[in-house]
């Protein structure tokens, strides 16, 4: 018997992103509310007061972003929430917390764009902004869950992952996961895993801030804890300081793309589903992936070999995975929010190994399992 | 029961379909230990305008979390009606409220008419509790979630000094349900 207490509750992802955070440590929001991403904000501003945490509620999403670089400086795990407009207005520290390497999280629930676009409504539009809205040679992290309980153990993930990185990571939710309620077991505080940033090991008179470890990442010193340093978005050597050394920028820049490329295996996470003897396979994320898993039910009961491949990590990218899967089926089918994005990826992964199509629907509403099904009776007419 | 049951709540904003989604999904996830979803449309504005909370239950755990073919479709205005009743089943069941549709659909569906929001205002004074009545009334006609449930859930999601006139609200729509029931039945 599990002695361990556990509630279930019936939750909105909003509000699982919110248990989730506090579970992993989260001390520290900065927002600037949004639909459909504010019930993180209202979920935030309850809770983050009674267990020592801060809430700011700030003058927009710069600022936003900005403070919770800021605090993680200090120390604090932290967090913002936002949806395409305002994530948009984050592109440029997101950067800078990539190349400064500090740890947040940036919860972006997609809605209908570009600009103010389909406040209420869901899509997949960002998947592309997520790797590369930032300019610069970079890598990321996004995770897009696709179950409120999802949204729970993927925001403890991210969270994770960002303080093992010393990285921004974003989560990707949508319209649909971020409003959608759905029973969540939540787990007791002992049964989550939690990672902390490594601590340098050395006095601060020996310390280089950017000096990676042996896995490429630099221990973090928590401002106010008598390590001084510098930080800065200019390209910098270990020192924290501005360089114009071509090795040294060489170095840094491969560093900090290579210490999350060289840990795909532990970063990405995906789920099949009758994908053993597939004959078609779908790859979907987030609230699409719901709709794919009932057309792989509707598709078995026509005997149609059809399995689902679904990511709960997009980026990194799951390449390998994908080319695995290009070599076993004849045809992948990709159906998102959009009008196909994660689609081009799948196709370069892919290299020619199978066709891949994609089906897009941009209309405001979730994409259906019956048009799936419908897309893959096309495809097997031709 | 059928392995998925599929409810659509329509109306307009402020008519507190939303809640009404919330508290049936958690009468039948929490209170009836099934599986259930909980999803909502809604526009832009704060009041008016098209919503809809979508309520998916069942016995196994649910893939697709939205609405394909209502099994219980309530329309609050003669608009959601007109638009919702394309997606409801026709062994489904339609029930309006005939103090604000006029025009029923001539669908091969069972249909229930009550004037539910002018049974709000007139047996409890507001009719803010129009959702609350109409949880009720699916109650009483079709038992997708037990009526304990339903009184728990309601009792865990409305405000404490709104509480008595929700659970009187709930009675008179599973009572009136009720006597429909009986008069179809005699």
């Amino acid at each position: 018997m599990n002695k361990l207490k556990r509630n279930v509750e019936l939750l909105q992802g909003n509000e699982a992103c919110v248990k989730g955070a506090i579970l992993s440590g989260v001390r520290f929001f900065a927002g600037y509310p949004i639909t459909p991403s504010s019930e993180i904000a209202e979920g935030m501003a309850r809770l983050l007061p009674q267990i020592g945490g801060k809430f700011v509620q700030m003058e927009d999403e710069i600022a936003s972003i900005a403070a919770v670089i800021g605090a993680s400086i200090a120390g604090f795990k932290s967090l913002t929430a936002t949806s395409g407009p305002g994530f948009s207005l984050k592109q440029e520290n997101l950067g800078f917390a990539i190349i400064s390497e500090i740890p947040c999280v940036i919860v972006n629930a997609q809605r209908g764009g570009p600009s103010t676009g389909l406040p209420t409504k869901p899509s997949q539009g960002d998947m592309m902004q997520a790797r590369w809205g930032t300019h610069g040679d970079h890598s990321i992290i996004a995770l897009a869950p696709s179950t409120v309980n999802e949204v729970l153990t993927l925001t403890i993930k991210a969270v994770n992952f960002s303080e093992k990185y010393r990285t921004p990571v974003i989560l990707l939710l949508d319209e649909v996961i971020a409003h959608m309620r759905e029973k969540v077991e939540i787990p007791a505080p002992e049964e989550v895993e939690v990672i902390n940033r490594k601590k340098p090991t050395v006095p601060p008179e020996e310390y280089f801030p950017f000096k990676p470890d042996q896995n490429g990442i630099p221990p973090m010193a928590n401002f106010g804890e008598g390590y001084r340093y510098h930080i800065t978005g200019l390209i910098h050597n270990q020192k924290g300081l501005p360089t114009s050394n071509p090795q040294e920028i060489d170095s840094f820049i491969r560093r900090i793309n290579n210490k999350i490329q060289e840990n795909v295996k532990d970063i990405i996470i995906y789920e099949k589903y009758f994908l053993d003897d597939a004959k078609i396979a779908l790859i979907a994320c987030g609230s699409v992936a719901r709709a794919a898993e009932r057309t792989v039910k509707l598709a078995r009961e026509e005997g149609l070999k059809v399995g689902l491949l679904k990511l709960l990590t997009i980026w990194p990218f799951p390449s390998e995975e994908v080319n695995r899967l290009a070599q076993q089926v004849d045809l992948i089918i990709v159906p998102e929010m959009n009008l196909g994005q994660m689609v081009l990826e799948v196709e370069r992964a892919s290299r020619g190994n199978c066709e891949v199509v994609s089906y897009s629907r941009v209309d405001g509403e979730l994409i259906n399992p019956i048009e799936i099904l419908g897309k893959i009776q096309e495809e097997i007419k031709k | 029961m059928k392995e998925r049951i599929e409810i659509c709540l329509s109306g307009a904003g402020g008519q507190g379909l939303i809640l009404a989604g919330i508290i049936l999904a958690e009468a039948a996830g929490i209170y009836d230990g099934k599986e259930a979803v909980q999803t909502q449309s809604y526009g832009p504005e704060a009041r008016g305008g098209a919503s809809r909370s979508e309520v998916v239950i069942s016995n196994d755990s649910i893939d697709y979390p939205k609405v394909i073919k209502s099994d219980i479709l309530l329309a609050l205005t003669q608009t959601a009606c007109d638009k919702y009743v394309k997606k409801l089943s026709k062994d489904g069941i339609l029930v309006v409220d005939s103090s604000m549709v006029k025009e029923i659909p001539s669908v091969p569906a069972k249909i229930y008419q009550f004037p539910i929001t002018k049974i709000a205002q007139e047996k409890l004074g507001t009719k803010l509790v129009t959702n609350i009545i109409s949880l009720g009334i699916i109650t009483g006609l079709t038992k997708v979630v037990s009526m304990e449930a339903l009184k728990k859930a309601v009792y865990n999601r409305v405000p404490s000094k709104a509480k008595e006139v929700n659970e009187k609200a709930l009675l008179l729509g599973f009572d009136i349900a009720k006597d429909m029931k009986l008069k179809e039945e005699s």
